[in-house]
């Protein structure tokens, strides 16, 4: 058939025209936004003005902080999840079933989950005054209780997030040829000897795209820290929502959302160099 | 032939037969490997606790705030809770009735229903190319959607905002699930992608001996069997959306969605509209999920590389 040489370019091209449409178009229009000023100067301006902003280095280092506590335990608890699944044989789709459950909850459902245990009144205070830890029910979710805030975000995120680090590492261990195991099984290795010779280093392009797109996600923390914290655990997202939907300085967001993306691509670029994957284990 | 075509979107050897025979052989090897036989069932049992302690992990949170929806407004706001409340409606009644509820109900519906027709009608060709030919420049866009999985899509919204405004879309559901569509997109391109893979060729070059054009044979001999997995990849772009918060905060104020009716309102609502809209929020998402479980690991698994 003739035609068949450009039937895959027809069959592409709606997609990468409407990808250019809402994708590349806006992420230019998002730079020309942060480089322009509301008087219409093109300049670093509102990106002083976000620097000057009194939340600028909470949000900040709340932000980088969560995302180094929260990703590390995730890919852990994630590989402990994932190599118990590979010993599973009754139940193993049920219960990997249940552990992904938390992929299709919303952030924001998932923040609301939360708040229900640790608000003043919730189940967690609860159950502390009945084995009578606590006398009155104690406000964790606030600035004086920095840490208990920033460990409830914590919390409510690994419980949200580690779902598609353990989807990512299933799969990738399924890739595994399981002669390699088997050969370090007939050579006397321990369990603990193949998992860290054979199965880890076999995993590492899992490993390595599950840090990607959990540590950018990570990156995106907002509606979690909004409905438990507020205004009083400022993030990254949430201040890109402040000035874009409170303040109305379209500038000023646009120059967070550069600074969001900033971050991204140099963590990204930093796992791609320091976890590289030899090329014949892709 | 059902379930060929799961077998075909998940060729990670992610058949629970794979992993069993896997489980069989190691299992032989261990006792082989003459290990103490009370230390095999102490971890037996740590393995077993382990497990259980993951499941009620995820499980528990999920029907506490189940609880808390049947409890009544008092209970919600009142100390100590119990574990047992008195089952009531009251608090999803209030929640029905709220001002704005229906509405943001409603348009976060037509913004799912939006984006998953757009995912699809736009993604599944595209993933038809990809499956079935080889072309120059065909990595290029492979990479391209690949990557786009990773980028913060949302705060697209931004700029969208306010080219929504001079195109005349500001405020609309069809401008928010444009924004929604380029999150589901690339993973309705690389899910029927890994779905038409699976379909042989075969099939598709007996039609046409027989006098189908490309056309018919896809439609008489792909179609039906692609059926399935496709209708997986469209309930997840449906999801992607019912669950979005930013987009949805950023471009909907008067017409907004119920993610973005719980996040405005955040301040102003009583407690009890937030723990209901959570239950609406997750219900259908957890029913959706469910039925499209077994294609969670195409999506995110063969398209890793």
């Amino acid at each position: 058939m003739k035609h068949d040489r450009w039937l895959p370019y027809y069959l592409i091209a709606p997609s990468l025209l409407f990808m250019g449409a809402f994708f590349l178009y806006p992420f230019i229009q998002i730079f020309a936004e942060a480089f322009t000023s509301s008087d219409g100067n093109v300049g670093l301006a509102n990106f002083t003005r976000i620097y000057q902003d009194f939340n600028f280095w909470p949000s900040l280092k709340n932000t980088l902080l969560l995302t180094g506590v929260v990703v590390p335990l995730q890919l852990v608890l994630a590989i402990g999840m994932a190599l118990m699944v590979t010993r599973m044989n009754k139940g193993r789709d049920s219960i990997l079933y249940i552990w992904t459950i938390p992929l299709g909850i919303s952030d924001l459902a998932a923040g609301i989950i939360w708040l229900a245990i640790l608000e003043q009144f919730g189940f967690l205070n609860s159950f502390l005054s009945a084995v009578s830890v606590i006398d009155a029910p104690a406000s964790w979710l606030n600035y004086q209780n920095a840490f208990a805030l920033f460990l409830a975000v914590v919390v409510a995120e690994i419980w949200r997030g580690t779902a598609i680090v353990l989807v990512i590492l299933v799969s990738g261990m399924g890739l595994i040829p399981k002669e390699y195991d088997e050969a370090g099984q007939v050579f006397g290795a321990s369990y603990w000897q193949r998992l860290w010779k054979i199965t880890l280093p076999m995993l590492r392009p899992s490993i390595q795209s599950a840090l990607i797109l959990r540590t950018l996600l990570a990156l995106e923390v907002f509606a979690v820290v909004m409905m438990l914290g507020g205004s009083d655990m400022p993030v990254l997202m949430s201040e890109t929502f402040d000035w874009q939907f409170l303040y109305q300085q379209t500038g000023a967001a646009a120059a967070y959302a550069v600074l969001i993306m900033l971050i991204s691509v140099v963590i990204t670029g930093f796992y791609i160099k320091f976890l590289n994957v030899p090329k014949e284990a892709r | 032939m059902k379930s060929s075509s799961s077998e075909a979107v998940m060729p990670s050897s992610l058949s629970s037969r794979a992993s069993a025979s896997l489980a069989d052989s190691s299992s032989q090897l261990a006792q082989t490997a003459h290990k103490p036989r009370r230390n095999d069932m102490a971890w037996r049992w740590l393995f077993r606790a382990g497990v259980s302690i993951l499941v009620l992990w995820v499980l528990v949170p999920i029907a506490l705030l189940m609880l808390n929806s049947v409890s009544t407004p008092e209970q919600i706001t009142g100390w100590p809770k119990t574990l047992t409340p008195a089952l009531s409606f009251e608090t999803l009644d209030f929640f029905w009735h709220y001002q704005g509820v229906i509405s943001a109900l409603g348009n976060s519906l037509l913004a799912a229903v939006f984006t998953m027709v757009i995912a699809i009608v736009l993604g599944a060709p595209a993933g038809y190319a990809l499956a079935r030919f080889v072309f120059p420049g065909m990595n290029a866009y492979r990479m391209i959607i690949i990557l786009s999985r990773a980028f913060p899509m949302p705060l697209l919204a931004l700029p969208l905002a306010v080219i929504f405004i001079q195109v005349g879309i500001d405020d609309s559901i069809l401008g928010l699930a444009m924004v929604h569509a380029t999150l589901a997109l690339p993973f309705a391109v690389l899910i029927t992608s890994s779905l038409f893979m699976g379909i042989p060729v075969e099939l598709e070059e007996a039609a046409w001996l027989m006098g189908c054009n490309r056309w018919q044979a896809f439609r008489r001999v792909v179609l039906p069997l692609a059926a399935p997995g496709i209708t997986a990849s469209a309930v997840f772009a449906f999801v992607i959306s019912w669950n979005e918060v930013f987009a949805s905060a950023i471009l909907t104020v008067e017409n907004r969605t119920l993610t973005a009716f719980l996040v405005q309102s955040l301040s102003e609502s009583p407690a009890e509209i937030k723990y209901a809209g959570g239950l609406i929020l997750v219900v259908p998402a957890l029913l959706f999920l469910f039925a499209i479980r077994k294609y969670l690991f195409s999506m995110w698994g063969i398209s890793n590389r």
